[in-house]
């Protein structure tokens, strides 16, 4: 039976990603899973990329997951659950399976943007009918912070460090949420767990659709952003509020921005607290910090314009 | 009533594919196994078959979904060559370290560079350590014979491990050649209905697949996939009498061939095998005691029989179509330790031959036996590995 999205019901319902998980104290992936799961009302199987939620969610004959769960390797959640689903399909088919099932991959962004993605790709052309959620905390964080194509423009890493002569990364971010809905799939979204009523809504939105559905939500890390670990929910609320992490949807091919700041703060309000930008607010790197919140303003221009016209 | 037929390799194979009715397929091209699973598409097309295909865009997702479609529970099959086969190197252990009886026919092909299509061992030699069961194929029948038989030895309760069953790109399985088919009756009830085990559908039982495990249990993991090759051999030898029952034909560990009296011997996998047959049998003739023992089961491979069948040989070649740079050929070290054991060892030879295709003639079974015969009478050799075959 369908679930409201009103925090009284929905502390009714059983946690299918239980306690007892090794996820470090304050990292926002664990949420971001608790709350996808809390709002998909039907049975579920999921496929997990190698990365931080794997390995901290099933040591040994310990698991934190109540529902079936698959992790193989790491640049292939999406093809695995793929077959799980293709599984699912035949045995239906065949008679000898009743039940509707829906099927999740969880990868984070190295294994979703960088050596996962022909993996996604693939999954998104076919057309299976599974929700790939990625939880972008923007590098690879459980090899120790190293550089992905989700990485922020400016950010230090272990392998873009900040230096005397090179300021962090210099490129700029991947824009995956875009790429999957020109995949012309059914439903892609970018939610934050910040706006935990509008992610849940999309993920409920995103079960509705037969097919391939992708999500991009931010994930904050206090080891990989040098932040405090009690502001995980604080950074993806000015993630948001600054437009670095617009909340959008598309629909069928309709870009839809699902919530627009009252008053949209400075890009830096979002990255001052941050650890990983704070060669940033150097008098010698002022040029890049500019660039950043250029960077901010013109895609959140554009993603304006895009819901404008309906495209 | 079996069916006398003209098929290619890949033709036979894709029916024993067919006939054993799997759940899932994925399905990537690649030279020379693309058409066995392009005729595997057709039955699909053509509903001869309730197989959901899945039609990836990479070997590596080809394996990764297959594994995900085993683990939910239900028979899987895929194909694949060469640098297919190679990119699957990851998702293989995987395959095999969980457990999942997938079966694949490997149709070999040399491995780049240079770029090569044709038929060599480069690529399932590759894969000799991922923990998959390997067979080996000498022709189309083979091939079909050993595909049906490969379901229920990784298939069996004891085992769960997955199945490659391996023949000559090109020369097999492109060839035209005259085998039996089994009827799908009795091709069906020799496989059976798969049997699951701890199936992922099963959502009354969560599972979870793919655990981390460190210095804790990992290492009795892999004991546990060691033990259980051990125990793979037996399956094979059980399965192979229902089939000869069912079929006629005999199928063992390994094939000998005029092996019980002979001096010298080759050792020899798949196509290559059939030539020096017709070889043996010139040098039998001329009263010399040839023989010849074909591999079969290489993964696990069968060190105490091998041995035993080659220990009253006074020198044997083993020919590899395929290298280990640097070392031996990969049979060549098999053999040579199996032989170790022995108190009165054989001299032994190893030669390279056949690589990206080249053509093996009876000319070069007739160079290496005679260069055996001077071997077992003088006792001394030349040289331990060389290529033959090849242009000066």
């Amino acid at each position: 039976m369908a679930t409201g999205l009103t925090l009284k019901e929905l502390s009714k319902k059983e946690d299918r990603f239980t306690h007892g998980h090794r996820m470090c104290s304050g990292c926002g992936a664990p949420t971001v899973v608790k709350m996808v799961l809390l709002a998909t009302d039907y049975p579920v199987i999921a496929s997990n990329a190698t990365g931080c939620l794997e390995v901290s969610s099933c040591i040994s004959e310990y698991t934190a997951w109540k529902i079936p769960w698959i992790h193989t390797a790491f640049e292939n959640a999406a093809a695995t659950i793929s077959g799980v689903e293709t599984m699912y399909r035949s045995l239906k088919k065949q008679g000898k399976i009743d039940k509707d099932i829906k099927f999740i991959a969880f990868g984070g962004d190295g294994g979703t943007y960088d050596i996962g993605f022909q993996s996604l790709s693939g999954a998104m052309e076919r057309g299976h009918d599974m929700l790939y959620v990625c939880y972008d905390n923007g590098a690879y964080m459980n090899t120790g912070i190293q550089r992905s194509s989700a990485t922020p423009l400016g950010a230090d890493t272990t392998t873009c460090p900040a230096g005397d002569v090179i300021p962090g990364k210099l490129r700029s971010r991947k824009n995956l949420t875009k790429i999957m809905g020109a995949h012309n799939i059914p439903y892609a979204a970018q939610a934050s767990p910040s706006h935990w009523m509008d992610l849940m809504k999309k993920v409920k939105k995103a079960h509705e659709f037969i097919g391939p559905k992708f999500m991009n939500i931010l994930a904050p890390c206090n080891r990989g952003w040098r932040s405090q670990t009690n502001d995980s929910i604080t950074l993806s609320k000015l993630a948001v509020n600054s437009c670095y992490w617009p909340l959008y949807e598309i629909e069928d091919g309709v870009t839809k921005i699902t919530y627009t700041p009252k008053d949209k703060v400075p890009v830096a309000d979002f990255m001052k607290p941050q650890g990983r930008f704070k060669h940033l607010f150097a008098p010698a790197n002022e040029w890049l910090l500019k660039k950043v919140q250029e960077e901010v303003d013109k895609e959140w221009e554009k993603l304006k314009k895009q819901a404008e016209c309906g495209c | 009533m079996a069916k006398i037929v003209a098929v290619t390799g890949n033709e036979a194979v894709a029916n024993a594919l067919r006939q054993a009715s799997p759940d899932v397929c994925a399905i990537y091209p690649i030279t020379p196994q693309t058409d066995m699973m392009q005729k595997y598409a057709s039955f699909i097309a053509n509903g001869k078959v309730s197989t959901e295909p899945i039609l990836v865009e990479s070997e590596h997702s080809s394996m990764s979904a297959c594994i995900g479609a085993s683990a939910a529970g239900g028979r899987v099959i895929t194909a694949t060559s060469s640098q297919g086969l190679a990119l699957m190197w990851e998702m293989l252990h995987i395959a095999s370290g969980d457990r999942l009886p997938i079966i694949m026919p490997v149709v070999n092909r040399a491995l780049s560079a240079p770029l090569n299509i044709h038929g060599d061992h480069s690529d399932a030699m590759g894969a000799r350590d991922t923990g998959w069961i390997q067979i080996w194929s000498e022709n189309a029948q083979d091939a079909y014979d050993n595909t049906i038989q490969a379901f229920r030895i990784g298939e069996h309760m004891d085992i769960r491990l997955p199945v490659m069953v391996c023949l000559d790109g090109f020369i097999i399985s492109h060839s035209i050649e005259r085998m039996e088919y089994l009827e799908d009756a009795e091709v069906k009830n020799f496989v059976g209905e798969f049997k699951n085990f701890l199936p992922l559908l099963d959502l009354d039982k969560p599972k979870s697949y793919g655990p981390l495990i460190l210095t804790d249990y990992y290492h009795e993991y892999k004991r546990a996939q060691h033990e259980v090759m051990t125990k793979v051999k037996n399956v094979v030898l059980d399965v192979a009498k229902d089939f000869e029952k069912m079929s006629g034909r005999k199928y063992g560990l390994f094939e000998s061939y005029r092996l019980d009296d002979a001096d010298i011997a080759l050792v020899i996998l798949n196509s290559a095998a059939g030539t020096s047959k017709d070889v043996i049998d010139s040098f039998r003739n001329k009263g010399i005691k040839a023989g010849l023992l074909k591999p079969r089961l290489f993964r696990p491979f069968p060190y105490e029989e091998v041995a035993e069948a080659l220990k009253n040989t006074k020198a044997v070649c083993v020919m590899d179509r395929a290298d280990s740079f640097g070392g031996y050929g990969p049979m060549f070290m098999e053999i040579s330790s199996a032989l170790y054991q022995l108190k009165e060892k054989p001299a032994l030879i190893n030669k390279i031959y056949g690589l990206g295709g080249r053509d093996y003639m009876p000319s070069h079974a007739e160079l290496v036996l005679n260069e055996l015969n001077e071997i077992a009478s003088s006792g001394k050799i030349r040289i331990v590995k060389e290529y033959i075959g090849v242009r000066e």
